[in-house]
């Protein structure tokens, strides 16, 4: 499988295929439905997200909270459907990859044209296979909505597949 | 003669039961996914399983929850009505998995109202089912179901006219809906009859019939078997990325119903289908 490195640029986007597996290396960003819909009430508001989204991929994930001497609990994807009517407003503002599980709406495949960003899955259920493929991960905003907190999570060859792209 | 049981033996057996749902797979879910690798042609959709397999161990070894969605517990008992529990039944349910969840480092799911969503970061309430049932002893059942699977749930009231083919139809029609989203293969749990809340109930409990056990009825087994062929069909697959495994079982309950009426509810359950059971 091939490799691939965050941060994505528009060109690594452009070289992706859709229907090819890649493994995942480096920092991303862990967000899901709560932490989404404070992010584009505040974009929405004028006010910058609390880390930036500029060039970043988010994971959509609310990980299990670690067993002493792990790095992270279980963390496998959650059902992408749920952040579509964030997503235009995020890619938008600069956020180019989601990986996630599920089948998307048209709205967020256009947007994804558009803004030339990508949309991966990953294996839904595999949360704790999942968790050996993170190497690092931090609470980095939104700590208040505990396991829908913003993460930073860093992964080395995370398996997932490209399913559209811009 | 009544039998008095202590409500400390309940919270352990809750507690024990959500521990081992959650970290250790059922075993017919096992090996219905090793029959489904060996089934599947698809390398990819091969692959997949293999992965999900691997996770089951994974989880087993270091005592980590096999999803991280540990959902919202469910917790069923059936107690003899000889049976005197002695102490706060209801509150040592809930501390059995209030103190799982903390133990077992799984994630607090529940949010203590629909509307403002804060989350009670101790998994509960629980959702608690008793029934009455003859005898001295206490069955004990925990179901743990994540919401990826659940929210592509359905019911609906049928016309009494309308038969086994428009119930088959509007299941397949409900698998093929929920695609990816529930995690397949899935497990098919189906209510028919009763009430609109007995369908939706029943629905649910059909998920602790082994994997490959059809019912008893052969009319309700026949459906069973078609339904699952139906939905191999669909070409979902494992992960949702093609292939002739979308679910490894179907099982559906039974009730009488009205003259008026024929409810019926689906429930698709993940790959993850989580239960443990304990009779005391």
């Amino acid at each position: 499988m091939k490799k691939i490195y965050l941060p994505l640029t528009k060109v690594d986007v452009k070289r992706l295929k859709p229907g090819e597996w890649v493994l995942i290396n480096g920092f991303l960003l862990g967000a899901r439905d709560a932490a989404h819909k404070r992010i584009v009430e505040g974009l929405k508001a004028g006010k910058r997200p609390p880390v930036s989204i500029k060039g970043e991929t988010i994971y959509y994930t609310g990980p299990a909270p670690k067993r002493p001497g792990e790095i992270i609990g279980s963390c496998g994807p959650t059902t992408s459907s749920r952040m579509d009517p964030f997503t235009a407003t995020l890619l938008k503002n600069g956020l180019v990859g989601m990986i996630g599980k599920g089948e998307r709406s048209e709205e967020v495949i256009s947007a994804i044209k558009k803004y030339g960003g990508v949309y991966f899955i990953t294996i839904g259920g595999a949360g704790a296979y999942l968790s050996q493929k993170v190497k690092s991960a931090n609470v980095v905003a939104y700590g208040d909505l505990g396991p829908e907190a913003i993460h930073r999570l860093e992964v080395r060859d995370f398996p997932a597949m490209v399913c559209a792209r811009g | 003669m009544t039998r008095t049981v202590d409500n400390r033996l309940i919270f352990e057996t809750v507690k024990r039961l959500c521990l081992k749902a959650n970290i250790e797979l059922r075993e017919d879910v096992l090996s219905a996914l090793k029959a489904a690798r060996r089934k599947e042609t698809g390398a990819r959709a091969k692959e997949i399983l293999g992965i999900i397999i691997e996770n089951a161990s994974i989880a087993k070894e270091k005592k980590l929850p096999i999803c991280q969605d540990t959902g919202m517990t469910a917790v069923y008992l059936d107690i003899g009505q000889s049976v005197i529990v002695k102490g706060d039944l209801r509150k040592a349910i809930e501390k059995g998995v209030a103190q799982a969840y903390k133990e077992g480092y799984f994630r607090k799911s529940v949010v203590a109202d629909p509307l403002i969503r804060k989350n009670t970061n101790t998994n509960l309430p629980a959702i608690i089912h008793m029934e009455s049932v003859p005898g001295r002893r206490i069955r004990l059942r925990v179901m743990i179901k994540g919401f990826g699977c659940e929210n592509t749930s359905k019911t609906r009231m049928f016309r009494p006219t309308e038969g086994i083919s428009k119930i088959e139809d509007f299941v397949v029609e409900s698998v093929r809906e929920a695609g990816s989203r529930p995690c397949p293969p899935v497990y098919i749990g189906i209510g028919i009859g009763g009430t609109l809340d007995k369908a939706v109930s029943m629905s649910k409990e059909a998920i602790f019939r082994p994997i490959g056990k059809n019912s008893g009825k052969p009319h309700v087994k026949k459906m069973e078997k078609a339904l699952l062929e139906k939905i191999n069909r669909l070409n979902i697959g494992p992960a949702g990325v093609k292939g002739g495994i979308t679910a490894l079982g179907v099982s559906i309950l039974t009730y009488p119903t009205h003259i008026a009426g024929l409810p019926v509810a689906v429930n698709i359950s993940c790959h993850a289908t989580r239960t443990a059971e304990k009779t005391i």
